[in-house]
């Protein structure tokens, strides 16, 4: 009975993936056919602006949300256990503010010290804030994996995460201060997350990346589960606690800033989709909410960011008003739902 | 019991470091634990019950001595290893919804499980086995959520069967219940260490039931001294009054239990036999009376089968005796 409960959610959750990313290809300001749009994929299609419009921007906008999508979910779901906080998600740990301060340092330097306002530079330009934010992130992943060596409590650790992220804002704000116009313009854009910004070359670089990453979240199943009864039991079972902190904020950091670096930071997804498995599923288990939040993740970037590209939208919509807007009703119902299923 | 000695502690000295040096908890123990028996931990809290408990269990090291586990020293396990040998029950609430009782049980395989913890078919028979054991079958579909407290100690408890370790141990598992859930614990516990042979040792603070269940009790007083031995033995020793005792409650040596002691104010006699007689004499003690039969110029009770008599008044119940017992004492 529950067996199957779940294998038609997960299929339904897949069948969701394939429909929405079908209408991001079809739906925008440009309405393409269907049919064509499949021409398109088989490489078949002659009308050159429906090739261009869907192989240079739809397409690798779509593939970009589902990858984003999926990896923030992933990894506020791992967040979430190694913590024991609901709280907790991908930015908890400053990671995405280190991911932002690697980036404001790039643009908002680049223009006092070289002269170059690096928005200016294109594609160098994109690929040197891309490994900014990846730069950034990781010094201070790899900050809060060492502390999480030397603290012993979730909550020291996760207030110290926080405590680094308001650092890094902070510095931020002084970066700021100095800066020319253009250039803080520059940052705030970056700052709204786009699935967009990703073009051409990248989109491939950044799914495959992404296709290397997302597995290794699922062989820490095991591990997940047994974090889930505590340390004390986790340890009596056999698991190294402080190896599996490691190894599981390890992982859920290198995705946020994968993502982050390519996306901007995105905020919310992390957060709600492991909520909304949770509801869904009725269970803890990983083995089932590891693919559960990568395919709703995945499903419900593709929704945003269809809602954000909706005629009269164009562009003017930024991702995180949408994924917000889009996600809280939808965790909030799932918490209204399952206290009724409880009494 | 002729039972093996599982568990060999020498100079165990537990506590913890600080920056100003060693904090002692418990200081020298040598003693063991063996299997087939159940060995309770009793002390006033403070005393470092839980400690000496998680010293044991590996989750802190000793501040100095040697513990060993089936005879191999417990700082050459590796957590793996040790996880087929120690099970653990301990006070720390999981928070944890959305988990079946069957699965959290299930939980308790992981140190038999492969790479990605699927339970094989023989591990669910034994899922099945420990479920049946604790007998909690009725249970097994449940979240974790909707459990009592008692319900979820006999989850845990099942849990640490299916881990199959030789040893178990259990940090106050009787704490939070009502009283016939903790007998149906005390009495489980025993009853596994009798048919499974485990080495069951867990702390407590249920004087009564430790002392009519448990094999063996350690004994950890205020100024961490240690004394072991069997209920029987302590009592006879007077370390159980030693220990315990304190103004209002007594040991009773003949009993070997604690008792409440009330105060003995106003003799009075009564007369009568029976069931009834034991619960006038209890109210009665309750109350402050004493009854001595020989004592000339106290008001007399007079017990029938069907009514109490105290100077020509005659009451239904001891509610009412009682209330006009102090109009008639002087």
């Amino acid at each position: 009975m529950k067996e199957r409960h779940t294998s038609l959610l997960m299929f339904g959750l897949i069948a969701s993936i394939a429909l929405f990313f079908m209408l991001n290809l079809v739906l925008g300001s440009v309405e393409i056919p269907v049919r064509a749009v499949i021409r398109v994929l088989l490489g078949e299609e002659e009308n050159t602006i429906w090739r261009n419009i869907i192989l240079k921007s739809r397409l690798p906008q779509s593939l970009t949300a589902i990858m984003a999508g999926a990896g923030l979910a992933v990894s506020g779901l791992m967040m979430q256990t190694v913590f024991r906080n609901p709280l907790a998600g991908p930015s908890v740990l400053g990671i995405s503010s280190g991911a932002s301060l690697g980036v404001a340092f790039v643009i908002l330097l680049s223009g006092s010290i070289g002269g170059v306002a690096l928005s200016q530079l294109g594609f160098i330009g994109e690929v040197t804030l891309t490994l900014s934010a990846i730069a950034g992130s990781l010094l201070i992943m790899i900050l809060i994996a060492y502390v999480s060596q030397k603290v012993r409590g979730n909550v020291s650790l996760l207030i110290m995460g926080v405590m680094i992220g308001y650092i890094a804002t902070a510095i931020i704000g002084v970066l700021k201060f100095f800066s020319a116009e253009e250039d803080i313009r520059a940052y705030v854009i970056w700052g709204l997350g786009s699935f967009a910004r990703v073009s051409g070359g990248q989109t491939t670089v950044f799914v495959v990346i992404m296709l290397v990453v997302l597995p290794f979240s699922f062989l820490l199943t095991k591990t997940l589960n047994l974090l889930l009864l505590g340390d004390s039991y986790a340890r009596n079972l056999g698991l190294n606690i402080k190896r599996a902190r490691l190894l599981v904020i390890s992982c859920a950091g290198i995705l946020v800033a994968i993502v982050t670096a390519y996306c901007g930071p995105i905020v919310f997804l992390g957060l709600a989709v492991p909520h909304i498995c949770r509801g869904l599923f009725h269970t803890s288990n990983h083995a089932v909410l590891l693919p559960a939040s990568l395919c709703a993740g995945a499903s419900l970037a593709l929704l945003c960011n269809l809602i954000a590209r909706m005629p009269g939208f164009e562009g003017a919509l930024p991702v995180n008003s949408v994924t917000a807007l889009v996600g809280a009703p939808v965790v909030m119902w799932v918490l209204f739902n399952k206290r009724k299923s409880e009494r | 019991m002729n039972e093996k000695i599982t568990i060999q502690v020498q100079h165990l000295v537990t506590g913890y470091h600080t920056k100003h040096g060693d904090a002692v908890i418990t200081r020298d123990i040598n003693a063991s634990l063996r299997s087939g028996e159940l060995t309770c931990l009793l002390g006033p809290n403070g005393a470092g019950k839980s400690t000496l408990l998680r010293t044991l269990a590996a989750f802190q090291p000793p501040l100095s001595g040697e513990i060993y586990i089936e005879q191999r020293k417990l700082t050459s396990y590796a957590d793996a290893e040790l996880a087929k040998v120690i099970g653990v029950v301990l006070t720390d609430r999981i928070h944890l919804s959305n988990m079946t009782i069957e699965e959290l049980v299930g939980m308790g395989r992981s140190p038999y499980t492969g790479f990605w913890g699927r339970l094989s078919k023989e591990d669910k028979h034994k899922v099945d086995e420990a479920i049946s054991t604790v007998g909690i079958e009725r249970l097994r579909g449940r979240m974790i959520q909707t459990l009592s407290d008692g319900e979820r100690q006999k989850v845990m408890i099942a849990k640490a069967l299916v881990q199959e370790t030789p040893v178990i141990f259990l940090d106050e598992p009787t704490a939070f219940l009502d009283y016939p859930s903790k007998v149906e614990i005390m009495q489980l516990l025993q009853r596994l260490s009798r048919t499974q042979h485990k080495t069951i040792f867990l702390s407590t603070h249920d004087l009564e039931l430790a002392l009519q269940i448990a094999d063996r009790i350690w004994l950890i007083d205020k100024d961490k001294a240690l004394k072991i031995g069997t209920p029987e033995d302590l009592s006879l020793a007077g370390d159980m009054g030693h220990f315990f005792e304190r103004e209002g409650v007594k040991f009773d040596m003949d009993l070997g239990l604690f008792r409440i002691d009330n105060l003995r104010r106003y003799p009075i006699r009564v007369k009568g036999s029976g069931r009834r007689y034991n619960m006038v004499q209890k109210a009665l003690a309750r109350n402050g009376y004493f009854i001595d039969n020989q004592s000339e110029g106290t008001s007399e009770i007079e017990i029938t089968s069907d009514a109490y008599r105290l100077n020509q008044q005659t009451v239904q119940t001891i509610a009412e005796l009682l209330e006009i017992l102090p109009k008639n004492i002087a």
